[in-house]
């Protein structure tokens, strides 16, 4: 019976370390990582945009302020918009932004610190600022302008993770990418190229195809009048607009210059335009034409309807 | 001034303008039109574009399409139209300025007129940004360049009645008026790129409307200030002895300040600031043929013109289809004048 008690007993012990192991093999398992909806246990963190220094936060911000009007639309679209505290003038977008007389151009480091934030969100061109708030350990985001989509959509999981909305923020790149390629894919496309113009002020700069705008007018192929201006916001001469004779003519000078359709057909000689005669000059939004955030879908959409309309008619 | 009378009626005697002096400059002005109305952003074809001129002129059948004729007649030739009176204007106010002052460094900008403008078109920019380019604006400018005169002269009179107090008041209400613009700017930022522009100069016209503008007030400052062109030179040789000859020093300082501000106010309000022509201009000509204003005065009209129209065509066709401000143009030209005209006065 001894010899049965002690095989027994090492049988037991023999199970008692195999499911020790076993234990021990599934622990890891047990620690899967925290859910999306937990914002606060995904910190600390550390985001890098290209360019631009990482930036370390050790938990979740509650103040945020953002001085870029890109970053204020999708901190409120990823569902940040209860950690903003403030925001500069020109953030007009969504419209309870708590919008200060603060600006990305002129703001030092004691005005925003005043605002007491644990995070700032500023343009790229904005260094000094960022320089002046690390002396009182604020962290402050640099935001580059995007040059394409991909580089907008980086910027947007960036802002999530910075802000503890790593999930939405995925969600609403995801969104933005499915809207938009239906919107290119539902968009006929002509055999030959439509050429275009794209207006950014009422002195003829315009955006060339290496802007990002001029990256939204790539993806239903169209040619911009510009390119041979070279960079990326040349200032045309008026002459070759209109000798180009685009087939297109977008607009984006409506909110800060009042341009219009009829100004532009008004203008010395555009009356001899294509575009002017077939009702093809398509008044855009300024903002969402200058901002790479979430309503970069509305300028494609608008892009998508005035290439359709130029084939229609 | 105890000089005899005797050399300075001699001197005058010397400096009357020779028509053929006259006929250069036309010449000059009319080949500089030319060149600019043959070239531009839109390759016409200069061949293609004199003979639509000639089938103007004859009636016959035109080479250019519908919008080719449209980018000629509508945005280039008022535009080269535009250059000749903006240039002429500037270039003949420089040398008013610099005959009143007795000094060659003195241009249309010295008395506070483009500060002036300056401040004023700011203002209309930053509270109505869609006023750019608008007559609004255009007055508003217009009115601040006469302004920033009149608030130099009031400063300049209370001080002293000399020429140099009326510079240094000049300098002084210049700076003032731009901090004030400075500020003005800063309050709204988002029409610094406006505001920009503008400052450097741009001759983008909207048909014949800037044309209309200014002719006016060229037309009639161009003919008080030839007309003063001999009091000018009398001037030159001191108070004393033009008062001595029956001028009346003040009142002719005082006239041709406002013709010459007149000018420099019209085309202020249609082109921005457009800097160098008043100083480079007059003293090529003075370099050229000699320092009586009754030369440099025509001529400057005529070489300012001459000058900013092929300073524009540069502008519209070295970097085409781009354009450069032709405040960029004018500088780079007239900056290193400046330098050696500097060099020359010290050596």
């Amino acid at each position: 019976m001894t010899g049965f008690r002690r095989l027994a007993a090492l049988l037991l012990a023999t199970l008692a370390l195999l499911a020790g192991v076993t234990a021990c093999a599934t622990r890891p398992q047990s620690e899967t990582p925290a859910p999306a909806d937990d914002p606060a246990s995904a910190f600390p963190v550390k985001v890098e945009l290209p360019g631009q220094p990482p930036v370390t936060l050790a938990q979740q911000p509650k103040r945020i302020v953002s001085l870029s009007p890109t970053a204020t639309e999708t901190l409120y679209a990823i569902g940040a918009g209860d950690q903003v505290v403030a925001v500069d003038q020109y953030s007009n977008f969504p419209a309870q932004a708590p919008r200060t007389d603060l600006t990305g151009f002129t703001a030092d480091a004691a005005g925003v610190g005043a605002r007491t934030p644990d995070l700032v969100i500023a343009p790229d061109n904005a260094g000094q600022l960022a320089e002046g708030l690390k002396v009182v350990n604020v962290p402050t985001l640099l935001t580059p302008a995007a040059a394409t989509l991909d580089d907008a959509y980086r910027q947007i999981e960036v802002l999530g993770q910075a802000t503890g909305h790593t999930k939405q923020a995925a969600q609403l790149v995801e969104r933005m990418r499915s809207e938009i390629a239906e919107i290119v894919r539902n968009t006929p496309r002509p055999p030959v190229p439509l050429s275009y113009y794209h207006e950014v002020s009422p002195d003829f700069y315009t955006a060339s195809s290496q802007s990002f705008v001029g990256s939204i007018y790539g993806l239903f192929g169209l040619a911009n009048i510009a390119d041979s201006a070279g960079g990326k916001f040349p200032q045309l001469s008026e002459e070759h607009i209109v000798h180009a004779n685009p087939n297109l003519i977008f607009i984006a000078d409506t909110k800060c210059c009042h341009v219009n359709a009829a100004a532009v057909a008004a203008r010395p000689g555009w009356n001899t335009l294509d575009a002017v005669h077939r009702g093809q000059v398509i008044e855009l939004d300024d903002d969402i034409a200058g901002r790479w955030g979430p309503r970069v879908v509305d300028l494609v959409r608008a892009i998508g309807e005035g290439v359709a309309k130029a084939q229609h008619g | 001034m105890t000089e005899p009378l005797g050399p300075a009626r001699a001197a005058l005697k010397q400096t009357k303008l020779r028509p053929r002096h006259l006929l250069v400059g036309v010449a000059v002005l009319l080949v500089s039109t030319l060149l600019s109305v043959l070239l531009g952003a839109a390759e016409l074809g200069w061949q293609r574009v004199l003979g639509e001129i000639v089938a103007q002129l004859t009636g016959g059948v035109s080479p250019l399409s519908e919008r080719e004729a449209a980018i000629l007649w509508q945005l280039r030739v008022p535009r080269v139209v535009l250059g000749v009176l903006v240039g002429a204007a500037l270039a003949v106010s420089g040398a008013a300025f610099q005959g009143v002052f007795r000094n060659p460094l003195a241009d249309p900008y010295l008395l506070g007129s483009a500060a002036g403008a300056g401040l004023a078109a700011t203002l209309v920019l930053t509270t109505a940004p869609q006023a750019g380019g608008s007559i609004p604006m255009q007055l508003a400018a217009f009115v601040g360049a006469l302004g920033g005169v009149g608030l130099t002269w009031v400063v300049g009179r209370s001080a002293g009645r000399d020429t140099a107090t009326l510079v240094l008041a000049g300098v002084a209400v210049g700076s003032f008026l731009t901090a004030g613009q400075t500020f003005v700017q800063q309050l709204r930022v988002e029409t610094l790129e406006q505001v920009y522009m503008w400052i450097l100069g741009r001759l983008i016209t909207t048909g014949w409307r800037e044309v209309l503008i200014v002719l006016p007030y060229l037309t009639i400052s161009a003919f008080v200030l030839w007309t003063c062109a001999r009091l000018l030179d009398l001037l030159g040789t001191g108070d004393e002895e033009a008062a001595a000859l029956g001028v009346h020093p003040g009142r002719v300082r005082a006239l041709v300040l406002i013709a010459a501000s007149l000018a420099t106010a019209a085309a202020v309000s249609v082109a921005g600031l457009i800097g160098f022509v008043g100083l480079v201009v007059p003293h090529l000509v003075r370099l050229a043929l000699g320092g009586s204003f009754r030369i440099i005065v025509p001529l400057s009209l005529l070489f300012g013109g001459a000058f900013l129209v092929t300073a524009d065509m540069l502008a519209r066709t070295l970097l085409a289809p781009a354009e450069i401000p032709i405040g960029v143009i004018t500088s780079f030209t007239g900056a290193p004048f400046f330098a050696i005209l500097l060099h020359r006065r010290r050596a």
